[in-house]
């Protein structure tokens, strides 16, 4: 395992977030950009992972590992907050038999 | 120093794909990938306990979760009205200024130092288990409590009030 550490030895700091933004940016237009809400849902996903990538960079970069945990608990919370969102996600397609975000614009001003 | 930046171009080109896939069904199989690619990048970062939680918690149970969901909503016709150019190009252009946003701070921290580890053990199982039960043993234990309120809401959510639909 440690060999296989040794050839990412020279990465700078910056490229890793570098690689985090650019995921993060595109969880963003993904989230702007499409109507079904299960898909806006993946992006989410994809910023919360971007997230634990670069905590877990910073972890190694500093030695210290707290920022591990903290990516486990990110995950505790994402796999909390998947069941919750698919959960309301069932219950918006059984009222209203889509799962377009512009039919649910009753909160709309 | 190679296999950094070819994972790091797989993920970047999948996650394109993840919010570019007409059909979701391809779009959670696109998003299966690009969570593998993570877990390579956490192998890679010697957080072995990271990799292992990211490949079971996520491509296990998440994307489970996502295609069972997607199986009972049966979406998997390519019916999904998409939205006009111009919201297109008004999504694109704030995603890309929030990323150059991010860039220029970048920029200013000038030239980083490159990741090293110094303590080869730092994301092992044994030196985790330790942090996590000796300094963040209540934060562990609220969070059982959140899943087990996150299980509660889900069944609550998820099944059909009775006195409603009849």
């Amino acid at each position: 395992m440690e060999s296989l550490f040794n050839t990412v030895k020279s990465v700078p700091l910056n490229h890793y977030i570098l690689l985090s933004s650019i995921i993060f940016s595109i969880g963003v237009i993904g989230v702007l950009i499409r109507r079904n809400a299960i898909v806006i849902f993946m992006s989410v996903e994809l910023m919360l992972n971007s997230v634990n990538l670069l905590l877990t960079a910073f972890s190694v970069y500093r030695g210290d590992a707290t920022g591990q945990v903290f990516v486990f608990f990110i995950m505790a919370l994402a796999a909390a907050e998947v069941a919750v969102g698919l959960a309301i996600i069932v219950m918006i397609y059984r009222n209203t038999n889509s799962v377009d975000i512009n039919v649910l614009n009753r909160l709309k001003w | 120093m190679s296999i950094f930046y070819f994972i790091a171009f797989l993920s970047i080109l999948f996650s394109v794909l993840v919010i570019s896939a007409k059909n979701p069904v391809h779009s959670i199989l696109y998003l299966i990938i690009t969570f593998f690619t993570f877990t390579v990048q956490y192998i890679l970062l010697n957080a072995q306990f990271l990799a292992v939680v990211n490949f079971i918690v996520y491509m296990g149970a998440i994307l489970v979760l996502f295609l069972y969901t997607l199986m009972l909503i049966n979406l998997n016709k390519d019916s999904e009205p998409v939205k006009s150019n111009m919201v297109k190009f008004a999504a694109v252009l704030g995603g890309g200024c929030l990323f150059v946003v991010i860039m220029g701070s970048l920029k200013s921290l000038g030239v980083s130092q490159p990741v090293l580890l110094k303590n080869p053990d730092l994301g092992l199982v044994k030196n985790l288990g330790k942090i996590l039960f000796n300094e963040f043993l209540l934060p562990f234990e609220i969070s059982s409590l959140l899943l087990l309120s996150a299980m509660v809401g889900a069944v609550l959510l998820a099944t059909k009030d009775p006195k409603t639909t009849t």
